[in-house]
């Protein structure tokens, strides 16, 4: 501003303040003045080094817990995929894909513990991407459900239709439910295998219809693999209601069965297997599992593992902090660190 | 480029209506409009074309609502905004377009809605009525042709301005004035409320069929209010959208902040970083399809596809990897920055008791900006001084009165002068009386109230009347003056006005008494002085003003000259010609001023003392402290500017500072001054000096045409600079200056001459004063005081910077970390592009799940406010961007990777064999982010309020409630999903697993740094906290400062601590506090060598940061 603003229009004048009614004040509220009460917490030492005491504390139990369950686990793995293929066959993909030759198969399994029932059989497929995107997104969830939602298939290609007509359970998925069968014998006593049950009570009752009834499901020119009986409803069809629900890993085990028989170390299962099941193509594995369970599920050390490495890691992660805090001690709000008030000193 | 309005004309002329728009749609443009200008932006073109391609189905890997939906919200969102300020806007318009106006029609009076005014309808107006359009003002209910209009909604003014009739209009009478003829020729529209360069001229039989020249005192303008009138009458000029106030509205250029533009920098990287991700992927995954995935005959590939399919996988990623860039970011971001605006209007603190007036923020998005200032550029009068003028001193013919007691007014010596009627008192009394267009108005109860446009001419009046002679009455022409009781009555017959170049204003008045006509002239000393004939001896006066302006006093040489009638007429020929100019008036009319204001008798020099605002020193140091280098702007005179520099703290004295003058006429002068004064500044800065430099504004104008590289340096390496004598598009250039070397720049004023560089800032900060609104209205902060400006910069922009660092990065943290997720999942898929997520997930993650949390942070604290203001040093954290950079991007970009390994690998164990279910798996992975992301918040906040705590762990209740609830419903895919899960021990034990192994390091290692590589803002922290008491600076400063005020002795301040910082290099370089004056100073020279460094490698460094 100038100083010899004499007759500057830019002036004011007046005093701006007269006394109003409503003052424009701002309302106080400890909201809008930011006072809400607050806590503050610090990185304290002590604060620090108790919460990784505490957290190993928790963490070695439940990792000796979850090994201890995990060892508890008897487990039989059977891979069969290459045992089952005949030793002359050079080319397997043919032997395979040739449904004249009969594939049955026989292995010998040997009990390695005790195991109580029930006793979970499980297929175990390897290399199998149930999870890749052409592949996960072949299903019908309406049709599957609706009878009258059969022809509702436009996700399903590329396996939709044949010559026009729906095929139901439509998809690729459906269409490649697994096909190998097991008969398990027990000291050349048949062992009952229940496949009752197998699937998700939730899927059998409302993700799978009881009106819907498989049609025109493998007639195309490749079958893929298991065929329906088109006479029970897609509800009762527990196999196929089990393969439906993908895995997200390309190895993954599902339910084939249990077992309401204890079984005693060093017992010897015999098991006759159709080897039908395509996986020669992309070099996959087929492994028969038997398994017992616990409340961690089946066998599965990393969790144990995982937990008393991480609980370990806390201790001496504790320890260093202790230790470096008595070699190092650090005063608390010593501003004289802060480098500015350092430097005034600092001539 | 003329316009001719026939006034009261019966033909219809195709100027526009008075209708008023101010809207920005119609009911019909307004969806297209409104999507095009939103789709201007980058990022939602971004979203769009990712919504879009997500309408394929091949190769969407989620539902297209995941991104249509928030894509619409947020449309929506600002669709409305936008709808709803427009209808306001259509509202307020229409309430003023159906105004009910008076206008004459065919020689008589009519009711017509405001909108229906056209140009030239004559307009009448009562007492207290708006007007709705520009008129040429012809008629009013005062005998003397004047009235009186409050101007405070064009320029924020708020006193009474006069405005007269023109000369030829005088003394019509109703009758006349509804059937008057006559063409006005004005301008076309223009903005410049200050010019109006036209001519009237009445057809007859009105009075001579003569031009007659009009002015802006001619006029009433739209919206301004008519006061103290009884009625007036005009002829609409403008209507419209093309009046004065409608041409001058426009819409500012949005602002964007240094953090925006960095968020924006970081957000490409990200895309090119997504960009990469897709073309890596993408190509894998073409090539895993051909050779595995042919092998894989329940995939069932078809051999021969269209070309099409090797983009298929591609796009599937980029559509995978979309979410890298947060579509909620946008949202969250202008939440906090409408509250953080919220903060400061509601901010008590900074409520001006005295004016009433609470701080207001015009912008709402610049908010993080005030807390990385680097520069303050300062008006002086109004900003750091109070503009309240009060008469303290004055030299009269020779002689000094009020040196002893500081108050001429009490001064006996003074008094006996004006008792004795000393010739030359009652001639400077009269100029002092006289010489100005101030109004008095009689109060009911007999007081007068004088009514002035200018501080300075307040208080000469004022304080002529506290000296007995008393300004009673200006009627028109007319002045009546007291003095001693006699009454004295004057002529006023020509103004001579104002003008920044003129520098002094002087008005011509006669003697009713005698006849004798005198010219009064009042004006700044080099504006004066040179005009006293050639006898006087100005030496008194040039250093009387030497004298006031060291004492920080404004200056005003007063002087007159006693006319020859002969003379006058002649020269009042010639001015009233000038006056009528159309083009160039200014210049003419100045010219023709020239000819007359010579040969003055210089009476005397008045000071006039305008005090600093309170708390101004005090806010100067602070803001210094923290690192901001202040810049005075004045139009005031070298000497008061420094005087006034040195009362705020601005600059120190010798021997602690040094004051470094660029000067000179010519332009090798000025060279070689500005050479010196650089090679000084370049030797200096390595000493603990306070260095400063001084230019003019003749000086500045040189610089800036020719030495421009020289100066930039200059103004690098110096802290302080105060340039005086500057005009209002000087100092928009000096600021331009300044932002040309990417600095982030405040310019803070007060008056209209501030609205340019306020403008051209990067913020504009504008006191509500006495100057008027228009600065406040310009600026995108506006206070009450000067001293409101810390608590804005450190409290409220430090905080604000703080939050929305945090805030834009944790966004990106969590939308990456689900990215990575993705991605790491895509090589367990086969790298053909499969989601984990379901889309319900996908779009409640970035929707709700993430984004409410963090809202919260607009709580935090990280300091306290006290402890920031007893340390206000720490905000260099902010001014050097130290929260928010690439690299502490890179820090959360590495935790995202970390979380997104860590939730993965162990999902995947965890949930290995039997147990991996797709759905499951997918779930337990999402929780396992969430849990983690809350966790990430909890750690990263400073300070916990209830909100906080709720919003954080609240929503961590509500992810399970929500998927609870869709996991009821048979048709989703995610059909009991989650009570499964939540009966799984294995569930439970996983997730505890994930938030150990993801908190464990990051705890630890921010404890490390925390006690062992602390930041300053850590080791505040820690002391603010540990409750112990507090050695700041600012406390042992005032504790010496008391010590030596007694005993003058040396202190050495602290114990050496010689322990390397991580942040030395910059910390060191903060301008270090400043200077207690003299009176500590030598215990106070504490500028360490490493200031040579300071300005050359402080901007670098921060923009490196």
């Amino acid at each position: 501003m100038s100083s010899q603003a004499a007759g500057s229009s830019s002036g004011g004048s007046g005093d701006g303040g007269a006394p109003r009614r409503n003052s424009r004040k701002p309302k106080y509220s400890k909201f809008t003045q930011q006072e809400l009460p607050a806590c503050k917490p610090i990185l304290t030492p002590k604060w620090v080094i108790s919460v990784f005491v505490l957290v190993g504390i928790i963490f070695v139990p439940i990792g000796v817990v979850s090994l201890m369950a995990s060892k508890k686990v008897v487990e039989i793995v059977d891979r069969y995929d290459d045992a089952c293929v005949p030793d002359n066959t050079t080319d397997k993909l043919a032997y395979i894909q040739n449904s004249t030759i009969p594939k049955t198969c026989t292995r010998t399994l040997k009990v390695p513990k005790d195991m109580k029932s029930p006793i979970f059989v499980y297929y175990q497929l390897d290399n199998f991407y149930q999870n890749h995107r052409r592949y996960v997104k072949s299903r019908s969830d309406k049709q599957l459900r609706d009878a009258s939602k059969a022809n509702d298939t436009s996700t399903c290609d590329p396996e939709s239709t044949i010559n026009g007509v729906a095929i139901v359970p439509c998809g690729l998925i459906a269409w490649s439910t697994f096909n190998d069968t097991y008969v398990l014998a027990h000291n050349s006593k048949n062992l009952t295998v229940d496949k009752k049950d197998i699937s998700w009570k939730s899927d059998r009752e409302h993700k799978f219809g009881s009106d819907v009834f498989p049609k025109n499901f493998q007639k195309g020119s490749l079958i893929g693999g298991k065929a329906l009986d088109p006479n029970k409803s897609l509800s009762e069809q527990e196999d196929l209601i089990v393969w439906m629900r993908t895995a997200a890993l390309p190895t993954f085990r599902k339910l084939y069965g249990r077992i309401h028989v204890n079984l005693t170390e060093n017992d010897t299962i015999t098991v006759t297997l159709e080897n039908n099941y395509n996986t020669y193509s992309f070099g996959g594995k087929k492994k028969l599992v038997l398994s017992t369970s616990t409340w961690l599920g089946g066998k599965n050390d990393f969790l144990g593992l995982a937990y008393l490495s991480v609980g370990g890691l806390c201790f001496f992660l504790a320890f260093a902090f202790t230790l470096l805090y008595l070699i190092k001690p650090r005063n608390l709000g010593d501003n004289n660190y802060l480098s500015w008030n350092r430097s005034p000193a600092g001539r | 480029m003329k316009r001719f309005v026939y006034i009261n004309d019966e033909y219809q002329n195709d100027y526009c209506d008075n209708r008023i728009s101010n809207t920005k749609y119609t009911l019909l443009n307004f969806l297209p409009k409104n999507l095009w200008e939103q789709f201007r932006r980058f990022m939602n073109q971004y979203f769009l074309l990712i919504a879009c391609l997500q309408l394929w189905s091949l190769i969407t890997p989620v539902n297209p609502a995941s991104t249509w939906g928030p894509l619409i919200f947020i449309f929506a969102v600002s669709a409305t905004k936008e709808a709803w300020d427009d209808y306001n806007r259509y509202i307020s318009d229409k309430q003023v377009n159906e105004m009910e106006i008076w206008i004459v029609k065919n020689g008589a009076r009519k009711h017509i809605q405001a909108q229906d005014i056209r140009v030239g309808n004559i307009v009448w107006i009562r007492e207290n009525e708006e007007v709705p359009c520009d008129l040429v003002l012809i008629g009013t209910s005062e005998p003397q042709g004047i009235c009186h209009v409050e101007t405070a909604a064009l320029d924020g003014e708020i006193d009474l301005k006069t405005r007269v009739i023109p000369s030829s209009c005088v003394g019509l009478d109703h009758e006349q004035l509804h059937k008057i003829k006559g063409v006005i020729e004005c301008p076309n529209p223009d903005k410049d409320i200050r010019r109006f360069d036209a001519n009237i001229r009445l057809f007859p039989p009105f009075i001579d069929n003569d031009i007659c020249p009009l002015t802006i005192n001619n006029t009433l303008l739209q919206s301004c209010y008519l006061r103290n009138t009884e009625w007036a009458c005009g002829v609409a000029v403008y209507t419209g959208n093309e009046t004065k106030l409608g041409m001058s509205r426009g819409v500012p250029e949005p602002k964007l902040t240094a953090m925006d533009a960095m968020i924006d920098k970081l957000t490409g990287a990200i895309f090119l970083f997504q960009i990469a991700v897709v073309v890596v992927l993408g190509s894998a995954g073409n090539i895993w399809k051909d050779t595995e995935a042919r092998k894989q005959w329940y995939v069932k590939y078809d051999d021969d596809e269209p070309w099409y399919q090797i983009l298929v996988i591609p796009l599937r990623f980029e559509l995978l990897c979309s979410i890298m860039i947060p579509i909620s970011i946008k949202v969250s971001l202008d939440f906090v920055k409408s509250l953080y605006a919220k903060f400061i209007e509601w901010d008590e603190e900074m409520y001006d008791h005295e004016t009433d007036t609470p701080a207001h923020a015009a912008n709402t998005a610049i908010s993080e900006d005030l807390g990385q200032v680097e520069y303050i550029l300062t008006d002086k009068t109004g900003t750091l001084t109070e503009n309240k003028m009060i008469f303290r001193r004055c030299c009269i013919g020779g002689v000094f009165y009020g040196n002893e007691s500081g108050d001429a007014l009490r001064d006996v010596e003074l008094l006996n002068a004006v008792a004795n009627n000393s010739p030359h008192v009652i001639k400077f009394l009269t100029v002092m009386t006289l010489c100005n267009t101030v109004v008095p108005i009689k109060s009911p109860s007999g007081a007068i109230l004088y009514k002035a446009q200018s501080q300075d001419e307040d208080a000469l009046v004022n304080a002529a009347s506290n000296l007995h002679m008393v300004l009673v009455s200006k009627n028109g022409s007319n002045a009546e003056i007291h003095f001693n009781r006699r009454v004295v009555q004057y002529d006023i017959l020509d103004i001579l006005e104002f003008t920044s170049d003129r520098k002094r204003m002087s008005i011509v008045v006669s003697d009713c008494q005698s006849g004798k006509i005198f010219l009064l002239s009042k004006g700044a000393d080099e504006a004066i002085i040179p005009c006293a004939y050639s006898e006087q001896r100005i030496k008194t006066f040039v250093d009387a003003v030497d004298k006031y302006a060291q004492l920080g006093l404004r200056t005003l040489c007063l002087g007159w000259r006693e006319l020859e009638s002969d003379e006058y007429l002649e020269w009042s020929r010639s001015f009233k010609e000038a006056n009528s100019a159309l083009i160039d008036r200014e210049w003419k009319v100045a010219e023709v001023c020239q000819k007359l204001e010579h040969s003055l008798e210089i009476l005397g020099v008045s000071a006039i003392e305008d005090r600093l605002q309170a708390g101004v020193p005090e806010t100067i140091e602070i803001l210094r402290q923290s690192g901001i280098n202040f810049w005075m702007l004045t139009g005031d005179k070298q000497s008061t500017a420094i005087q006034i520099a040195l009362l705020c703290n601005l600059i120190s004295s010798e021997p602690k500072g040094q004051l470094l003058h660029i000067n000179g006429r010519t332009e090798d002068e000025v060279a070689r001054s500005l050479e010196r004064v650089l090679l000084t500044t370049r030797i200096t800065t390595s000493e603990p000096k306070d260095l400063a430099f001084v230019v003019d504004g003749w000086a500045l104008e040189i610089i800036l045409s020719h030495y421009n590289e020289a100066f930039t340096e200059l103004a690098v390496l110096s802290k302080t600079a105060i340039c005086c004598r500057v005009t209002p598009s000087q100092k928009a250039q000096l600021v331009k200056l300044l932002k040309s070397c990417d600095y982030r720049t405040l310019a803070i004023g007060d008056g209209g001459n501030d609205v340019r560089m306020i403008q051209q800032a990067d913020i504009g900060v504008g006191i509500s004063g006495r100057e008027g609104l228009q600065a406040a209205r310009a600026a995108d902060y506006s206070i009450g005081k000067f001293r409101f400006l810390k608590r804005l910069i450190l409290v409220h922009g430090r905080y604000s910077y703080n939050r929305t660092a945090f805030l834009s990065q944790y966004s990106f943290y969590k939308s990456l970390l689900i990215c990575f997720i993705q991605i790491l999942f895509s090589f367990l898929s086969g790298i053909a592009g499969t989601s984990l997520f379901n889309s319900v997930s996908l779009m409640a993650y970035n929707v709700f799940y993430t984004s409410i949390p963090v809202l919260t942070a607009v709580l935090d604290k990280d300091l306290s406010e006290k402890t920031v203001m007893q340390n206000p040093e720490i905000l260099l954290y902010c001014q050097a961007g130290r929260l928010l950079n690439p690299s502490t991007f890179a820090g959360w970009f590495g935790r995202s990777l970390y979380h997104a390994i860590v939730v993965f690998v162990i999902t995947i164990h965890a949930y290995a064999n039997e147990k991996s279910e797709m759905e499951e798996l997918s779930m337990v992975a999402l929780s396992g982010s969430i849990l983690l992301q809350a966790f990430v918040v909890t750690l990263e906040m400073n300070s916990f309020t209830f909100v906080q705590l709720l919003a954080i762990w609240g929503n961590f209740v509500a992810f399970y409630v929500i998927n609870f609830l869709i996991s009821i419903i048979p048709s989703a895919g995610m059909y009991t999903i989650m009570f499964r899960l939540c009966r799984q021990p294995t569930y439970w034990v996983t997730l505890l697993l994930i938030s150990g192994v993801g908190m464990g390091p990051i705890l630890a290692l921010k404890y490390f740094r925390y006690t062992y590589k602390p930041s300053a803002i850590n080791i505040l922290q820690k002391a603010e906290r540990s409750g112990g008491p507090m050695y700041t600076l600012v406390n042992l400063e005032s504790q010496l400062r008391s010590d030596v005020e007694n005993t003058n002795i040396s202190i050495s301040t602290t114990p050496v601590k010689n322990k390397n910082s991580v942040y030395e290099p910059l910390l060191t370089e903060s301008p270090i506090i400043s200077t207690r004056r003299s009176l500590v100073s030598s215990s106070f020279d504490i500028f360490q060598p490493a200031q040579s460094r300071t300005t050359s490698s402080y901007p670098r460094n921060i923009k490196a940061n």
